[in-house]
């Protein structure tokens, strides 16, 4: 990315993050916006794993769903500070995501899909028949996010607080893409053999960099929990890990401003579509096909090369 | 010190002896090419120096220290580096990255010192951005810095990964068919970048099959047929050498 398409990102995200409470949207808009930042982090952290690094995980929600639920239960049946519930889930879901990364990450394309579906698959099984403690498939109450004394609550708050997870998920993101570290993690998705060759640890990378997105995924799971204060295995289900790969895709790989466009897109669309009354999956899909046909690299990827042309 | 010692180098695949009890020593500073017909064990011996294939049986001393069998992410730190027949360029990425991929084994890996951009990341990748700029001049790239690999000629890729590998300064340089592909003026202005790399004093290690391009740059040539040698020595004892001759030209009946 050149130094002026990312400071003009730059610019339009934090405009649009500060301008939005100025509008006095109303509750559905505050939920919708809020959404959308939570998808737009764990997009943003699966990008870094798929986009760049090129290593699909087609079980990501899984990850979204552990935290949730270690968040959940802690707090609910044990009585855990949300705080303290959120740590120990992403503590969990990195230990998790260490102890299978080696096994799944020595496979490639097609098996490494097939692995990563399967563990998705088996963490819904879980919270679908653990029902004495996370309620099956009818799914369990979240008691609200508090440190201390002090609840979140009220869209404000949550505003707020996603909007400095996001911002802190960009900057990060954006400066780790742009280091050694992150060269290497593109290096392995262009030739895994020139990255060995010259000197990267290819599967300690990897390792790290799937744990990384799966924490990341916990975490917005853990927060996701206590917003809606309810969930159900969905939260980690199949149909969600779908869509989370589909904003990576049709957002564009290997670009931070991309996983946003893609998630806050994907998250608006079934809302805007819900007009069309039943119509809505075909149009969907419909228009999740023309964008693969017509911009093959995703929105901005697209978007940003035609600028680079005009304006060599 | 010697740059490479192959002793009884030999590597199976199944019942194929693809290198078979091969022995040499490479020289430091020296351009030494590997040469024979194909199918002759040339690549399979590369990918034994550089890590990627584990020796059957054999012995490996990179600047003297023992290097069969270890990995090539070892060697790299070691002070190896290579090139690819089948070229290796990560099309994902823009040129001069590609480039700076290859200062890897010197610069800090970390993910959280990155992500944070502490100032020793910032000076130490500014400094390798001048640095594999000027690698790029060097290869004869300098119109093409802000390229996009995706973009680049076959033999501008070619040129690129001789910069990706020098980007590490490596001490031992394997070159694996560089010229393969190119035409007569790319091939005479290759043979122009071995000779400047060599006076750097990076010893190469050259696989190719342009011959003019081999006698041209060369100190000491070694022949391989079947994975064994045939013969070694200077340019002019490898033309005059009657097996050799018989390898690539047939025997009179």
């Amino acid at each position: 990315m050149s130094g002026k398409t990312s400071s003009f990102g730059w610019l339009l995200l934090l405009a649009m993050l500060a301008v939005f409470p100025l509008l006095s949207p109303g509750a559905f808009a505050y939920d919708l916006a809020i959404r959308c930042m939570i998808n737009a982090v764990i997009v943003i952290g699966l990008n870094l794993l798929f986009g760049y690094t090129g290593q699909i995980s087609l079980g990501h929600a899984g990850f979204v769903g552990l935290g949730a639920y270690m968040s959940a239960i802690l707090t609910a049946r044990f009585g855990w500070s949300p705080v303290f519930a959120l740590l120990a889930g992403a503590f969990t879901t990195a230990l998790l995501a260490f102890v299978i990364a080696r096994p799944i990450l020595a496979l490639k394309g097609h098996h490494l899909a097939m692995a990563t579906l399967g563990l998705g698959i088996i963490i819904t099984i879980i919270l679908n028949n653990e029902m004495e403690y996370t309620g099956g498939s009818d799914g369990m109450s979240v008691p609200a996010f508090s440190v201390g004394y002090w609840t979140l609550s009220g869209d404000r708050g949550w505003y707020l607080l996603l909007s400095v997870c996001l911002v802190a998920t960009v900057i990060g993101t954006l400066n780790l893409v742009s280091s050694p570290a992150g060269r290497a993690l593109q290096a392995i998705h262009g030739s895994e053999i020139a990255a060995r060759v010259a000197g990267i640890d290819v599967t300690g990378i990897k390792v790290k960099i799937f744990v990384l997105s799966a924490v990341i995924a916990s975490v917005m799971g853990s927060l996701e929990a206590h917003y809606l204060e309810f969930i159900t295995p969905e939260t980690a289900g199949f149909g969600r890990s779908i869509t989370l790969m589909t904003m990576v895709v049709v957002g564009g790989m290997s670009s931070v401003g991309g996983s946003i466009v893609g998630a806050v897109l994907l998250t608006l669309l079934p809302q805007a579509l819900t007009a069309l009354e039943g119509g809505e999956t075909i149009a969907f899909g419909l228009i999740l096909v023309i964008t693969m046909i017509f911009l093959p690299n995703g929105l901005i990827p697209t978007i940003r090369d035609r600028f680079a042309r005009q304006r060599p | 010190m010697n740059a490479i010692v192959a002793k009884g180098l030999t590597k199976r695949f199944g019942g194929v002896a693809a290198v078979d009890d091969l022995s040499f020593t490479v020289p430091q500073g020296a351009v030494y090419a590997i040469i024979g017909p194909n199918g002759a064990g040339k690549t399979t011996v590369i990918n034994l120096l550089s890590g990627l294939y584990v020796p059957t049986s054999g012995e490996i001393a990179l600047l003297d220290r023992s290097a069969a069998g270890r990995s090539p992410e070892e060697l790299a730190r070691c002070g190896l580096s290579r090139t690819f027949q089948n070229i290796q360029v990560c099309m994902n990425m823009d040129a001069l990255s590609n480039v700076m991929i290859g200062a890897h084994v010197h610069l800090d890996p970390g993910f959280a010192a990155a992500a944070l951009r502490l100032p020793r990341i910032r000076k130490a990748d500014a400094e390798l951005r001048a640095r594999a700029a000027e690698l790029m001049s060097f290869v004869g790239l300098s119109s093409q810095i802000k390229s996009r690999a995706s973009q680049m000629s076959y033999g501008g890729l070619k040129r690129l990964e001789i910069a990706r590998a020098l980007a590490a300064d490596p001490k031992v340089l394997l070159l694996d068919e560089p010229a393969a592909g190119l035409n007569h003026t790319e091939t005479d202005a290759m043979s122009d970048l071995i000779a400047q790399i060599a006076e750097r004093g990076v010893t190469v290690v050259l696989v190719e099959h342009d011959m003019k391009l081999v006698m041209s740059v060369s100190h000491r040539i070694l022949v391989l047929n079947y994975g064994r040698k045939l013969a070694e020595g200077s340019p002019a004892d490898v033309r005059a050498d009657r097996d050799v001759i018989a390898a690539y030209l047939g025997v009179p009946a």
